[in-house]
């Protein structure tokens, strides 16, 4: 539904987005996620018609929109301050747009009414921004913003001011109604969790540039480069030279003198070339003794723990140096916990629990 | 009732009693201030607007004395002089032509004001400073000489007539000096910073993402500015029109200066009742009669910053 073709976009010397080339497909729901700076925000804004492209092209539903002004686009964005006008009600501000299109009053009535059922604000509509609570408001902006049935929301940083609770029951609401709807959302996040939560494909950008497209367990079970593997969630990473063992297996030699680490690997690599092994902390197990089928075995000494309720974090020191993190659920009590501080370990891991990453 | 919560609610009583005393002390001084430089001096004035014109010094009568206790001296009081400004035409007249001046050049302040504003708020960020310098600037010199300064300008050899010769315009000068086109132009320029203040501030204070999310829903660059800006910077408006109208309505240096005789203003006809006339009783009553117009768009104007000011929190 969406094309951009070999996007670049440039403020004077800085170059926000460069040479970006993605597909977002209709009634996906689609996250730009990255760090701040990134450029995902330009991003949104061209779509949106605020921006336009310095190179390339953007198509929606094959028409390429760099000519369209915003007030013409069947895009509605939500903001990230929710942009409310202060001076209008609740019920005038979802009404705005509908206003704008010329739409006769008892339709305009009949789709606001919805849209306040939808984002359960019946009781607000007389209200006035400043008298609702921010949960309510950012209601409000989305109510306001899909009032119009665009084709495509844009939803910038939509949660970022709601508490984690608040966030976290929202984000379900956002799907069910993008489920309802039928509208293909955008959504800009920094927030990793939340772009794994609602959206049902991911592009992780860095510099202007994306680094991955892909579902959100992909995305974390199978990250397609360093950055990646590092940008999302917790990981481990092993450095080394990998030489082929047999059909998509290698050894990685990390470290003179310890073992080299077994890894299967759907991607081939040539001889000696230097690779990372990316290995997440819960699929590290540790144990007091060494396991015996576990095809990767290190011994070390317990650092830290990160307790984190349902989670413990176990920061495990190796005789080289290197600190590996694991990570069990704490189905015991606390008390009860099998190992403590300068504990001697075992952390082991099978052979396809880790991807062994180029770059 | 047990002896510990007699003692409780003595010291709360004690507490309370303190709190009291501070507040009145706070609200006092203000009050004190108001009613020495605001009341005191009206209540003279409308004294001297109920007294009648004498050859004396002071020019009027009666003097409060002692001896005669006040009961005598209110007997001597009468609304001689309201009834006198109700049936010479010239007063009503003059209010309702300086109204007619004030209004005019209030409008016309805000045509010209606004888009300077506009211009101000939505400029780059490090050119605000200097651009609110500008706008402030012109407080650094005497009122009085930047007035006279207009004179020069708009005289039949002044710097605009002349420049209007030599471009052949005009091929001869143009009579701006001494009409009520002067005046106009002097109240505009004299009052612009009032109006430019607070509708920059409103405008300066307003999201910008509020116009983004207006063109989003379908709003024209016009219909957005019509239906966002101007209904958010409507308190500013208000204010700066108010600012400019109340001065307005009473200005004497203006018409005086650039004014011709057929410009009549209030301002004018009270310092000649004040000064020429000698007639105080009458030039007080004048005084109050325009206060009292006064008051109206004095109450609006308060009304418009506390709603501000209550959006706000």
């Amino acid at each position: 539904m969406i094309q951009f073709q070999n996007v670049t976009k440039r403020f004077g010397d800085f170059t926000a987005i460069d040479n970006l080339t993605i597909d977002i497909f209709e009634r996906e729901f689609f996250a730009l996620l990255g760090p701040s700076g990134c450029g995902k925000t330009t991003m949104m804004r061209m779509l949106a018609g605020f921006e336009s492209p310095t190179e390339g092209k953007i198509f929606l539903a094959g028409q390429d929109i760099a000519p369209v002004p915003p007030n013409q686009r069947a895009v509605n964005m939500m903001f990230q301050s929710y942009a409310l006008f202060p001076h209008l009600s609740v019920w005038e501000n979802i009404a705005f747009g509908l206003k704008r299109e010329g739409m006769p009053k008892p339709e305009i009535n009949a789709r606001v009414d919805e849209m306040l059922r939808l984002t359960r604000l019946e009781k607000f509509a007389r209200r006035r921004p400043h008298q609702i609570s921010g949960g309510q408001r950012q209601r409000v902006a989305l109510a306001r913003s899909l009032a119009k049935a665009p084709k495509l929301l844009l939803l910038d940083e939509p949660l970022g001011a709601l508490d984690r609770k608040l966030r976290e029951e929202t984000q379900f609401e956002l799907m069910d109604i993008q489920e309802k709807t039928g509208t293909t959302f955008v959504i800009v996040t920094h927030d990793q969790e939340e772009a794994m939560t609602v959206a049902s494909r991911v592009a992780v950008m860095d510099n202007g540039q994306v680094m991955q497209v892909a579902t959100p367990a992909d995305i974390y079970e199978a990250p397609n480069s360093v950055y990646v593997a590092d940008f999302i969630g917790d990981v481990n990473l092993i450095e080394g030279k990998v030489t082929a063992t047999g059909e998509g297996t290698f050894a990685l030699h990390w470290r003179d003198g310890a073992e080299p680490l077994r890894v299967k690997s759907p991607t081939g690599f040539s001889e000696g070339q230097t690779a990372h092994l990316a290995i997440r902390p819960e699929k590290v197990t540790i144990s007091a003794e060494r396991p015996a089928d576990a095809a990767n075995a290190v011994q070390g000494k317990v650092l830290d723990i990160a307790y984190l309720g349902n989670l413990s974090t176990y920061h495990v020191e190796l005789p080289t140096g290197d600190i590996i993190k694991a990570q069990t659920a704490n189905t015991r009590r606390i008390s009860r916990r099998d190992y403590t501080w300068e504990d001697t370990v075992w952390l082991s891991w099978t052979a396809t629990g880790g991807i062994l990453l180029a770059n | 009732m047990g002896r510990h919560r007699l003692a409780v609610l003595d010291r709360h009583r004690r507490h309370l009693v303190g709190e009291l005393m501070r507040r009145f002390l706070l609200i006092a001084i203000p009050y004190i201030w108001l009613l020495a430089l605001f009341l005191v001096p009206f209540v003279i004035v409308l004294k001297i607007s109920l007294s009648d014109a004498a050859i004396a010094r002071p020019p009027y009568f009666p003097q409060f004395d002692w001896a005669e206790g006040i009961r005598a001296f209110i007997a001597e009081l009468d609304f001689e002089n309201f009834i006198w400004l109700v049936e010479d035409d010239l007063y009503w007249k003059a209010y309702l032509s300086s109204l007619r001046i004030a209004l005019t050049s209030t409008v016309l302040t805000l045509i010209v004001g606004y888009p300077i504003a506009y211009g101000m708020a939505r400029a780059p960020e490090e050119w605000r400073p200097t651009l609110m310098m500008l706008v402030i600037l012109p407080f650094w010199t005497s009122f009085l000489i930047r007035v006279y300064a207009w004179k020069g300008i708009l005289s039949n050899e002044g710097f605009l007539n002349q420049f209007l010769l030599w471009s052949g315009l005009v091929s001869e000068p143009l009579q701006i000096l001494n009409t009520t086109t002067a005046v106009y132009i002097g109240i505009v320029y004299t009052y612009l910073p009032f109006m430019i203040l607070p509708i920059y501030a409103a405008l300066d204070r307003m999201d910008d993402s509020l116009i983004e999310a207006a063109e989003d829903l379908g709003c024209s660059r016009f219909s957005a500015f019509w239906l966002v800006t101007v209904p958010l910077s409507k308190g500013g408006i208000i204010a700066g029109c108010f600012l400019v109208f109340i001065p307005a309505m009473g200005e004497f240096v203006i018409p005086s200066l650039l004014g011709g005789s057929d410009t009549l203003m209030i301002g004018k006809v009270l310092w000649e009742e004040f000064f020429s006339n000698r007639d105080w009783p009458v030039a007080s009553a004048v005084a109050v009669v325009l206060l009292l117009i006064l008051v109206v768009p004095i109450v609006l104007f308060q009304r418009n910053q506390q709603k501000e000011q209550e959006s706000e929190q």
